[in-house]
């Protein structure tokens, strides 16, 4: 079993900050576990630890249930996958992947028979004589994989191991990796800056900043229940649209809000802790918006920029007060820019998050808008 | 910038430079070999004139061979040479890999300080240099030599190699640790085949002074046993009389081991400098 556990773990270079400060972490034996945030904010240096280039401050890591902190990378059972691949330019590439085997003083045959069975995985066969600079991209990139596969290791790092591909190689990629990591059964821990990659790619996704763990969750729970500003804003593409505004009301099961941009909407989240007129920041997902008035909560502002995905649109308006709101359209919408447009959502899409950014929970969390609205779209369609 | 600098001389004008300048270079390595096949009167008739059939003789080449101490000086100026090259590569390479990879107290200083070895002439030391020698028993050896030429060579060769020491990415020596490959074998299997161009260009900036040196073979090995070429071939001149057939048919012979390990190290030498220039 391979469970990795990650207690109080810091990192710091002088006394005066900590790079990492108390990271708690469970990663289950065969879970594919992404870490994830903006550059600088720790991820790499915890992948780092994890391997045992960097040392440890403070805190206990242990992997299968045995205490490594002190161990040199090599007893850790663990291999990893580099950027930039890492691949000794002078070998081969059979001898790039037997050169660790050796050193570890594997048998001639043992060696042999492991690496044709991670070509025969990767499909590099062919390439198995050949040196680096005469590969591809991708090639160089299965080439990493293999090497880290032949080690049997534990444990799989890898450290943003597609941003040197271009962008269809890079989807390509990524369903091997998803493909491989079910053929393995092998515990992973992946670190990345793309969301995409994230939510595609993880079973966990362990959200990163400023060397505090925001949230660790399935891919759904950070998109449906951030825990606060930072996650909400984080995962989502385009980003989360956010308004500031006070509590003027607090019902039952729902908070009216009052936003700066002079109208009131009604949140359906749990309100345990709220008062009212306390300062609130309200979130709200360009996919949650129709470009109707049939919700709830009612928008309408001008249309500035319309960027055309093909299946969608991403409209970008201008309220009232100036505060600007993206959409989510229909791609078969001809929105022309100028034009006033009218948008609504309905209560459950809110996220409303307090003074210190900390979300309170949505009830109704999915991605369903409001029965109302989801009978008109079905109208719509029919 | 340099394209257009150089577009009045055309690709013409760059060949006619550089191969006026490759005469220049040559004509005294030619004129050395035109006059050691000639006989004397004919050196002194027209230093300039090719060998014809009759003013042809190898009567300095049967000299020289045929004192056989010179091919003991040949041997020592060998030995020299080559062992101070193995030394200077070898701890050169070891110290620009813990100098650029290891973080220790002094490491700055110890950088410093072996920068200053580049421009201070270790001439200069000399006599600190006899006086340790002889309290150490070295004179009239072989080793006497190999040390100083190794102590002379190292400064340039630890700044060069360091260059290529730090250009090797981090990643690779990362992966080699995940490999569970120890400090030494990656020095000597990952960043030694790596740095292989720079090692060739530390070989021949390292080789040749040594191998043309006459300053410290006269004061610290003057033996017969220990002389090298350089200080062997100057038994030949003498105050009144110069035997100018042995003199140039043992420096003719002097030049060949040089030649031979440059064109070795030549093709290295080129990848060297100009991976060097562009990264």
């Amino acid at each position: 079993m391979a469970n990795v556990s990650l207690k109080e773990l810091r990192k710091s270079y002088d006394a005066k900050s900590d790079v990492l400060a108390g990271i708690n972490l469970e990663i289950a034996h065969g879970e594919f576990a992404v870490l994830v945030g903006p550059s600088g904010c720790g991820k790499s240096t915890l992948l780092r630890m994890l391997c045992g280039l960097e040392s440890i401050t403070g805190g206990e890591l242990s992997i299968g249930g045995q205490v490594v902190n002190d161990l040199p990378p090599a007893e850790r059972g663990i291999a990893m996958v580099f950027q930039s691949y890492a691949l000794y330019p002078h070998m081969t590439v059979y001898k790039n992947m037997a050169f660790g085997l050796k050193i570890a003083g594997e048998e001639k045959a043992a060696i042999d028979r492991r690496i044709r069975h991670a070509a025969d995985i990767l499909k590099i066969d062919h390439l198995l004589d050949r040196l680096p600079r005469e590969l591809s991209g991708g090639q160089r990139q299965r080439v990493a994989i293999g090497r880290a596969i032949v080690r049997e290791p534990k444990l799989f790092l890898f450290d943003e191991p597609l941003s040197n591909l271009d962008a269809a190689l890079r989807v390509k990629t990524r369903l091997e990796i998803a493909k491989l990591h079910r053929q393995l059964g092998a515990t992973i821990v992946y670190v990345t800056h793309d969301q995409v990659e994230a939510m595609t790619l993880g079973d966990k996704i362990v959200v990163m900043n400023d060397g505090h763990i925001q949230q660790s969750g399935t891919p759904l729970e950070l998109y449906q229940q951030p825990q606060n500003l930072f996650v909400a804003t984080f995962i989502g593409s385009p980003k989360i649209n956010l308004f500031t505004g006070s509590i003027n009301a607090i019902d039952d099961g729902f908070l009216r809000i009052g936003l700066t941009t002079g109208q009131e909407i009604s949140a359906e989240v749990d309100s345990t802790g709220a008062n009212v007129g306390d300062a609130v920041t309200v979130g709200l997902r360009a996919e949650h918006i129709v470009e109707n008035s049939l919700g709830s909560d009612v928008f309408s502002g001008e249309v500035t920029i319309v960027e055309h995905l093909g299946e969608a649109n991403f409209i970008y308006l201008t309220l009232q007060n100036g505060q600007e709101l993206v959409v989510r359209g229909d791609g078969n919408n001809q929105v022309q820019i100028g034009e006033t447009l009218t948008v609504s959502t309905s209560s459950s899409a809110f996220h409303v998050f307090d003074a210190g950014g900390r979300a309170m929970r949505r009830l109704r969390p999915g991605n369903m808008i409001s029965s109302k609205q989801s009978l008109a779209s079905k109208e719509k369609i029919l | 910038m340099a394209r257009s600098l150089l577009r009045p001389f055309g690709r013409a004008g760059v060949h006619l430079a550089l191969g006026g300048y490759t005469l220049i270079a040559l004509f005294p390595i030619a004129l050395i070999l035109i006059n050691s096949v000639k006989s004397r009167s004919a050196i002194f008739d027209n230093p300039l004139a090719l060998p014809t059939p009759d003013t042809f003789s190898l009567i300095g080449f049967h000299k020289v061979l045929a004192n056989s101490n010179f091919l003991l000086y040949f041997g020592n100026s060998l030995f020299v040479t080559l062992t101070s090259l193995v030394l200077i590569i070898l701890f050169g390479a070891m110290a620009a890999w813990g100098l650029s990879e290891y973080k220790f107290r002094g490491n700055r200083w110890l950088a410093l300080y072996l920068a200053i070895g580049i421009m201070i002439p270790i001439r200069l030391g000399t006599v600190s240099i006899l006086e340790l020698i002889v309290k150490l028993h070295m004179v009239n050896t072989l080793s006497a030599l190999v040390l100083v030429y190794t102590a002379q060579g190292l400064p340039l060769a630890v700044m060069i190699l360091s260059e290529f020491v730090r250009q090797v990415p981090k990643e690779l020596k990362d992966a080699a640790r995940c490999d569970g490959v120890g400090e030494i074998k990656i020095f000597f299997q990952v960043i030694l085949p790596l740095i292989r161009p720079a090692i060739a260009t530390v070989a021949v900036f390292t080789m040749i002074p040594a191998w043309n040196d006459l300053w410290f073979p006269l004061i610290l090995a003057p033996s017969d046993q220990t002389k090298t070429v350089t200080l062997g071939v100057q038994q030949f001149i003498g105050q009144y009389v110069t035997d100018w057939n042995s003199v140039l048919a043992a420096l003719s012979l002097a030049v060949i081991p040089v030649l031979v390990l440059y064109v070795i190290f030549s093709r290295q030498l080129i990848r060297g400098l100009t991976s060097g220039a562009v990264k």
